[in-house]
């Protein structure tokens, strides 16, 4: 799946998309979560406040116990300040 | 006429009256039009600032207006909608969005340009960085704009 990263996620990561294969056992949002978080200090850093952080899958916002599965792409990016 | 709908995510100026003009030409079944526009100020938390960057989820942002816009068209008798905002750098004094609501009669303008205002804020995919003399920050999502937005949710 491709996940893409924005505003100071994207620049926490140092990247705005990469392409991921999680294991199985990463079911939700908030697994991918954990499971980025692990990748290396970047990602620490960018997900040092999960609750902070907002997620969509297929660009439709989702909360953090939705299911990854079948997703082509998921965003994480930080509350909106649009307008 | 049924409503028309025009939404437009752009780096370039856009001109109120043009936008305005576009949407009531030839129509004789609209009596009010409510416009928005939001403009770049030159102060943030009381702090000069240099210009805004905005930056957007390209894809997610048009399809995250759109679900508001048949949602205030569901909501209210529109006649028409024109939502057009900037992206790049913004300087103070600026144009950054304009909210467009056209109908019969005041009202249902006046209160859907509220509730599309209130939902781009906190759902639609754009984010805010300001220059400041300090360097540059991401300018941080606001409380009372989340309660705006929550005072249109049915109950």
């Amino acid at each position: 799946m491709k996940l893409k990263y924005f505003a100071w996620v994207r620049e926490r990561i140092g990247k705005a998309e990469e392409t991921v294969e999680p294991p199985a056992d990463v079911r939700t949002v908030d697994d991918l979560i954990g499971w980025l978080t692990k990748r290396g200090e970047t990602y620490a850093y960018a997900f040092e406040k999960p609750k902070v952080i907002r997620a969509a899958i297929d660009q439709t916002h989702v909360r953090p116990d939705a299911i990854i599965a079948g997703a082509r792409e998921i965003a994480f990016f930080p509350p909106m300040t649009g307008g | 006429m049924s409503a028309t709908a025009t939404i437009r995510i752009q780096q370039a100026d856009f001109d109120i009256a043009h936008e305005i003009a576009a949407l009531t030409e030839g129509r004789t079944d609209i009596g009010a039009v409510v416009s928005f526009l939001g403009i770049c100020r030159g102060s943030e938390n009381g702090e000069p600032i240099a210009a805004l960057t905005l930056e957007h989820y390209p894809g997610m942002a048009e399809a995250e207006i759109k679900r508001h816009v048949d949602e205030a068209m569901s909501r209210w008798p529109l006649t028409g909608l024109t939502i057009v905002h900037r992206v790049g750098r913004i300087a103070p004094g600026e144009n950054i969005v304009l909210v467009l609501t056209a109908s019969s009669h005041r009202e249902a303008a006046f209160q859907a340009a509220e509730f599309l205002m209130d939902y781009l804020k906190t759902n639609a995919p754009f984010w805010k960085r300001e220059e400041g003399a300090k360097g540059s920050n991401w300018i941080e999502a606001r409380d009372h704009d989340d309660a705006a937005a929550a005072r249109w949710t049915k109950s």
